[in-house]
């Protein structure tokens, strides 16, 4: 594809001698939404933990093959690994906002990237809490602790967190999967105006939800990536069985 | 519902019946015996507190009996001939063994002088005339005495004749040393002489007279509470706890600058970064560390750190404030280390992984998000650093120079509360006025702690956590 941001080719990883990730190859469009769908341990969660370079965390990870977004292998030796997760954003299953007040919560990126200046934080907060259209819920109490926040708008706070150190892609592993209908709706929403600005990779387990804001959907399957197509296509017509016996409900 | 309703019919159910209340003997007597405990505890603490504050409530308040000294009384007034025979015999004895105690009986004397103002002062406020029986008793068989001395022995009317004079001049006693030293000390040792004797050879009178003394050092102790000095096994002793108090602050702030952040250090060290293998060495050497006898450490102190860090500092005195707060760190290390480790590893780890996400490095995230998110726990533990300090005797005893000065400078040497009873608790006599200092000193300890544990249970949590994690 032309206006591909994410290049993956030939990824396998292994965990210790178990293997997680089994020759993956996949090429994530530029300002889309790319869903990726499959049953629990499928691999979809660390395949995405990959593009930001979370898995390092682990020890006893080893990865082989090639991730390169915009042209540059990030698997490579001189890569920055703190600067590549300031342009690969993430947002977690569970929402996980700071022991901090709100403000600082979403301060937090943007003061470890050295801007101090009060003014400057402000408008930055303000932008993010904005695009992540939690503002109006939250402009009275900034200062208020961010726990107290419900589940939904947690979630959107750490997406403004996300936002405020202005990333290029947001990976999102099942942002919505802890939230009731309600708040799960108004992530969707935010998902689909964020398209615009920025390229979004999601897991997520909810089909009917991949279907509703995905442009890309893959379908893994224990280790592998057994479909890759526009979600139109992966709903409609699945080239492969397993991919339609797994939208479809018969398994998974 | 009739569903239900079969279901609880016994018959049909596997012979489980809940429709009687059925006592459960070893669920009730764990709950009561872990409730026992957890009680006696308190009831240890609370029980220790008391005791250790009664014996030092003396100092508080005078504890004449006076049933005690109305009997004390009627036996001065008869025991007084028997005395005044012994007395003449022992008399010339005494002057002479006495001479050169010049500067001591000076002292004495002017501790009795105030005595006397005291139950002065007594009788005026309160109309106890059982007390002041036993004042005036005490000093009419006196001069009795003298006045059968007088007769008996005319060679020595010079001395008596000083000493009557003397009687009512006491307290300017001071002063007329000065100016004729020979025979105003002879006056002076011979009234010392006749009270000395009175206190040793009759029993009765003994009981009165240090009931007296001890009432008189509690109300001076009182005083000198406040002072500067520590000096209580003087002639003249004063209890100034301000020097023992502001050394022991010296001590615990020294070793907090040097153990706290070493501790909190290390333990973000083990909990953030250090990997498995690390951790499992690290945590276990540095634990065992507090498993270290403190006699051990102050050895150690004053043995190799004391002159290592002299030959570093160049300071004049080898065992100071300083030595014994770095020794004492040492102690305070594995303590702060153990809970602020539990602390930072009890954050979830999530909020590692937001801020790595955010493009955090791993400093910024231990700094910036696990170090505030531990606060409460990294307090604590800088409280229970502060307790063992403020506490640790052994250590203090050896190396912090015990001299109560109360100077800014870090190399000077210092005393500590708890050294202080260590030190002293096996000479002190039994019931006397040092004694209760010492207990007050214990009871100091036990408050000090105390609001240590209420400062961090109302102001971390209430205030600090707001502040650091928002309202």
């Amino acid at each position: 594809m032309k206006n591909s941001k994410i290049f993956t080719e030939n990824l396998y990883l292994h965990y210790g001698s178990k293997m997680a990730l089994n020759n993956i190859n996949l090429a994530i469009p530029e300002k889309k939404v790319t869903a990726l769908i499959g049953p629990s341990g499928c691999g979809k969660s660390t395949y995405l933990r990959t593009l930001n370079r979370m898995n390092d965390l682990i020890d006893s990870v080893k990865i082989e093959g090639n991730i390169s977004i915009d042209g540059i292998n990030i698997y490579d030796k001189n890569i920055d690994v703190v600067n590549l997760r300031k342009k690969v954003g993430m947002v977690f299953q569970k929402s996980n906002p700071f022991a901090k007040s709100i403000f600082e919560n979403v301060a937090y990126g943007p003061r470890i990237n050295g801007i101090s200046d009060k003014n400057q934080l402000t408008e930055i907060v303000e932008k993010a809490l904005q695009n992540a259209a939690i503002w109006d819920e939250v402009k009275d109490r900034m200062n208020d602790s961010a726990l107290g926040l419900s589940g939904g708008q947690q979630q959107r706070l750490c997406i403004a967190r996300t936002l405020a150190v202005n990333p290029e892609i947001i990976l999102m592993d099942e942002p919505a999967s802890a939230l009731d209908p309600i708040s799960t709706s108004k992530i969707e929403e935010l998902i689909v105006q964020l398209k615009e600005n920025y390229t979004i990779v999601i897991v997520t387990h909810n089909m009917q939800q991949a279907a509703r804001i995905s442009d890309m959907t893959a379908f893994f399957y224990i280790g592998e990536l057994i479909e890759y197509d526009k979600t139109k296509n992966i709903f409609t017509n699945p080239e492969k069985k397993q991919t339609e016996d797994y939208i479809t409900g018969r398994f998974g | 519902m009739s569903l239900f309703k079969k279901k609880t019919i016994p018959d049909q159910s596997n012979g489980i019946t809940f429709n009687k209340k059925k006592i459960r003997w070893d669920d009730f007597f764990a709950e009561k015996i872990i409730k026992g405990v957890a009680f006696l505890s308190i009831a240890i603490i609370v029980l220790i507190f008391f005791f250790v504050f009664r014996e030092a409530i003396p100092i508080f308040t005078s504890n004449t009996l006076p049933t005690k000294v109305k009997s004390d009384s009627s036996l001065v007034s008869t025991t007084t001939p028997a005395a005044n025979a012994n007395q003449q015999e022992t008399y010339g004895a005494d002057n002479t063994t006495t001479a050169p105690k010049q500067e001591t009986y000076g002292t004495v004397t002017k501790d009795n002088a105030p005595k006397q103002e005291q139950y002065g002062m007594q009788t005026n406020a309160e109309p106890k005339q059982e007390q002041y029986g036993v004042v005036t008793d005490d000093n009419p068989p006196k001069q009795e005495k003298k006045a059968t001395k007088t007769e008996d022995k005319a060679p020595k009317q010079e001395q008596y004749g000083v000493q009557t004079n003397d009687e009512p001049k006491q307290e300017q006693y001071g002063v007329q040393t000065n100016d004729e030293p020979k025979q105003e000390q002879y006056g002076v040792q011979t009234a010392e002489d006749t009270a000395n004797k009175i206190e040793n050879k009759e029993i009765a009178t003994e009981n009165t007279s240090e009931n007296k003394i001890t009432e008189d050092n509690n109300k001076n102790a009182l005083a000198t509470l406040k002072s500067r000095d520590w000096q209580p096994v003087s002639d003249n002793p004063r209890y100034g706890l301000l020097p023992l108090l502001f050394g022991t602050l010296k001590v615990t702030i020294i070793s907090m600058l040097f153990a706290a952040p070493l501790a909190i250090m290390a333990a973000i060290y083990t909990a953030i970064f250090a990997n498995k293998r690390m951790k499992e060495i690290i945590k276990p050497a540095i634990e065992m560390l507090a498993g270290f006898p403190s006699v051990v450490i102050g050895f150690f102190a004053l043995m190799v750190i004391a002159s290592v860090l002299q030959s570093v500092f160049h300071y004049s005195y080898r065992l100071n404030a300083f030595v014994g707060g770095i020794a004492m760190g040492l102690a305070a290390i594995p303590v702060i280390f153990t809970i602020a480790e539990d602390a930072l590893t009890s954050v979830p780890k999530t909020y590692y992984e937001a801020s790595l996400a955010l493009g955090a490095s791993k400093w910024q995230t231990a700094f910036f998000v696990m170090l505030p998110a531990a606060t409460p726990g990294i307090f604590a533990a800088i409280l229970l650093g502060i307790g063992r300090v403020f506490g640790e005797t052994m250590i203090a005893l050896m190396a912090t120079g015990n001299a109560a000065l109360m100077g800014l400078n870090p190399f000077e040497s210092v005393r500590t509360l708890a050294a202080t009873i260590g030190a002293e608790m096996a000479e002190v006599v039994f019931g006397d006025t040092h004694y209760n200092v010492l207990f007050l000193i214990g009871s100091m300890l036990f408050i000090f702690t105390f609001a240590l544990n209420a400062i961090a249970e109302f102001y971390v949590k209430g205030r600090l956590l707001k502040r650091i994690q928002g309202k």
